[in-house]
């Protein structure tokens, strides 16, 4: 079967595409078979809503790949700020800048920023959705195979803590700073993951009970954890339409901890959720 | 006037487009290279805590995380005043060079060798690593292995690569076990053979047919900035002073606290990225006959400050090196060189740093640090060049600026100047010869050479 592929990134560090590269041989041969678009990064300018457009318009199956392209992910919380506040800092505020002009894509030649980061599905209809920052491997194989098959793709639908190997009791060592990651975590980092005391209990933001399982692929340990460092959600919400902010809230309480203490609530709850818009009357700058 | 437009431009990592003016004549009246978006993360991490910047600014860079996470690291701490046990920066600079690894055999083999290898005017539908998978698989194959393996290695250590985890304010999550550090010399000698043998095929067949056509097009003089050991003078990728060598050979050596005597940034209308220059010319001139301000960073510029290298074979290599280009060398094509003599060097040092008996060593944190207002600087030699972190702390420990430099950005200017006369040299003076697709690759090619 002679196939196609369209392969465009938006905005995005590329990050999605070196996970396609750790398919390792097997992606010299999963590349020559392909017929379909595959988006990944969110959108960020005019041009990537014009490339995104034109993509969806010639393929017949679009999958969003990686977590920006899925929910806005990470450069979401630039919604926190507003697109002008990002470009106020770089060409005004940041101590080197020295800035003699400013782009300008009125007479520049350069995409207009748009004020929000966004999802694919804000602006069109996508076939299938492979979270992850970045997605495993084993989930971009499952994804195209399932197209090339015909069928739905099927991805992880539970908590990173379902998959979780450490254990939940916790004993002694209260931080001084709570729910700050500013001290070693406790527990001995030379013994098995099956023995280490579980981030949350221990007060840390580990944001496993309101993020989806799959980052270490179908048999490895949640990444983070496997690097002893508590998850911060780069899956996105468990569910579509889970309220992920109250439920980690929650979490918190259940584990014993006070969630007034908790800092920076939307800089962790909305890490890679796409943060809300900003306030309304920002124009695109 | 007439305006030629390339976009996207091909086999680089970030977004860019480059248009050429020309006038009445057919000559190249002017060029913008444009970096077509503005990702924003110093703004947006203005208020978060301050451990989290190295969780974060990962995402700026999907090709080189580690990177950003460690320079991140290193500034948080400079900024909270935190002394990071000996162990923990070995295994953060253990880490940087298994990282760095992948990232120039990924440049090499699939970004820049299929215009050596099939030659720039082969058919661009088939001039990328398909094409190459056709003409010379097996050399593909290995190239894939080696980047394989040692991802591997270094995801086994420490969980997660692409965006990685393991440095933490006050050290590093873990210690290397006896076991894993057996594991990691036993792979890295594998690669190290693949490097070397990469390097060897570079010196001897896949570069030097491509010298001259660079000397003709990309050949101008600039300032280069890079990292030294303050000691010696020698290359180092992850510590360090900065050192500043100008085109007369005049030197300037500062600890990396000190950029803001040194570096101011300007931007253009037509791009995003802003354009770095050196603060004591007084300002920026994008003028390739008289560059006022310009300095570059990545791996040509690095070879040009230091006085030599500390592990064997690289230096041997650097010998060569100078011998044959002299110092500094500027010819754009040279930056593909100076990156495999990195790639040597890369492998050198992380096999030193494995047999070093600190390495193992289970002190590998700092213990509770007090969140404290504060300023600081960190910085390391990413792949594509100086990355700089300026952060300064709140008294609650969260992040109240954030001032970030990276390779490609201090690169803009030398890259834009190197496009314009790259231009120059190919279309003035065709008498209206056709302008084919082999010209404007090899006016990419000089931007290929940068990695941007």
């Amino acid at each position: 079967m002679a196939t196609t592929v369209i392969w465009k990134s938006l905005s995005s560090c590329a990050g999605c595409e070196i996970s396609l590269l750790n398919l390792g041989e097997s992606v010299l041969d999963v590349l020559a078979k392909l017929d379909i678009g595959i988006v990944s990064g969110g959108v960020r300018s005019q041009r990537n809503l014009e490339v995104l457009l034109e993509v969806r318009s010639k393929v017949e199956v679009l999958i969003s790949l990686g977590t920006c392209a899925a929910t806005g992910g990470l450069p979401g919380l630039s919604n926190l700020c507003g697109a002008r506040a990002l470009t106020d800092f770089s060409f005004e505020q940041s101590p080197t800048a020295r800035c003699t002009q400013k782009p300008n894509p009125a007479v520049g030649g350069i995409p207009a920023m748009l004020p929000e980061f966004t999802p694919l599905t804000r602006h069109v209809a996508v076939d299938v959705v492979v979270p992850g920052c970045p997605p495993h491997p084993d989930w971009i194989e499952e994804a195209i195979a399932a197209v090339l098959e015909g069928r739905s793709p099927v991805l992880p639908d539970r908590s990173v803590c379902s998959v979780c190997p450490a254990v939940s009791a916790v004993s002694g060592g209260v931080s001084k700073a709570p729910l700050r990651s500013l001290r070693a975590p406790l527990g001995d980092p030379t013994a098995p993951l099956s023995a280490m005391p579980c981030f949350l209990a221990q007060g840390y933001v580990c944001l496993g009970p309101v993020t989806r399982a799959g980052c270490g692929g179908r048999e490895g340990a949640p990444q983070c954890i496997a690097g002893r460092a508590p998850c911060r959600g780069c899956y996105g919400p468990v569910r579509a339409d889970s309220v992920a902010s109250l439920d980690f809230l929650e979490a918190l309480a259940v584990a014993g901890h006070d969630p007034a203490a908790m800092p920076d609530k939307p800089g962790y709850l909305s890490r890679f959720t796409g943060a809300p818009k900003p306030p309304s009357g920002e124009k695109p700058s | 006037m007439k305006r030629l437009h390339i976009a996207p431009l091909s086999r680089i990592e970030g977004h860019a487009a480059l248009t050429i003016y020309l006038d009445d004549q057919g000559n190249v009246a002017d060029t913008h290279l444009s970096v077509m978006s503005l990702r924003g993360f110093e703004r947006f991490v203005q208020g978060r805590p301050a451990e989290e910047l190295p969780r974060i600014v990962t995402r700026i860079c999907g090709i080189c995380p580690w990177q950003h996470h460690l320079a991140s690291v290193k500034a948080v701490e400079a900024a909270m005043g935190v002394t990071v046990p000996p162990t923990a920066v070995k295994l953060r600079e253990l880490c940087q060079m298994l990282a760095t690894i992948p990232d120039k055999i990924l440049h090499f083999y699939f970004l820049a060798a299929p215009d050596f290898l099939l030659g720039p005017d082969a058919d661009p539908a088939g001039r990328n690593i398909f094409g190459l998978i056709k003409a010379a698989p097996d050399l593909v194959r290995q190239a894939v292995r080696a980047r394989m393996r040692v991802s591997e290695l270094l995801e086994m250590f420490t969980g997660k690569i692409i965006h990685p985890v393991a440095a933490t304010v006050g050290g590093f999550t873990k210690p290397l076990s006896e076991d894993e550090r057996a594991a990691m010399l036993a792979g890295l000698s594998e690669v190290t053979a693949f490097c070397l043998h990469s390097m060897r095929l570079a010196r001897e067949k896949l570069l030097p047919p491509y010298i001259e056509m660079f000397r003709e097009i990309g050949d101008y003089a600039t300032a280069y900035l890079g990292t030294v050991r303050p000691q010696d003078g020698s290359l180092d990728l992850f510590d360090g002073d900065l050192r500043v060598l100008h085109p007369d050979g005049a030197m300037e050596n500062f600890p990396a606290s000190r950029y803001m005597d040194y570096i101011s940034e300007d931007s253009r209308e037509w791009s995003w990225l802003k354009f770095p220059y050196l603060k004591k010319a007084g300002g920026l001139e994008l003028d390739y006959r008289n560059p006022l301000g310009v300095y570059r960073v990545n791996t040509l510029a690095r070879l040009n400050v230091a006085d030599c290298i500390s592990t064997p074979q690289a230096q041997r290599e650097l010998e060569f090196f100078r011998r044959e280009f002299g110092r500094p060398a500027h010819v754009v094509g040279l930056y593909h060189w100076a990156r495999l003599v990195e790639l040597v060097y890369c492998c050198e040092r992380a096999e030193e740093l494995l047999r070093d008996p600190e390495i193992t060593g289970t002190q590998v944190h700092a213990g509770a640090v007090e969140p404290r207002a504060g300023e600081g600087v960190g910085h390391l030699e990413a792949p594509r060049g100086t990355l700089l972190y300026h952060v300064r702390t709140n008294d609650e420990g969260l992040l109240d600026m954030v001032n970030i430099i990276a390779g490609t950005t201090h690169n803009n200017a030398g890259m834009h100047i190197s496009m314009k006369l790259a231009a120059q040299r190919l279309i003035d003076d065709r008498g209206g010869k056709p302008l084919d697709q082999g010209l404007f690759n090899r006016v990419e090619m000089c931007l290929r050479a940068y990695d941007p």
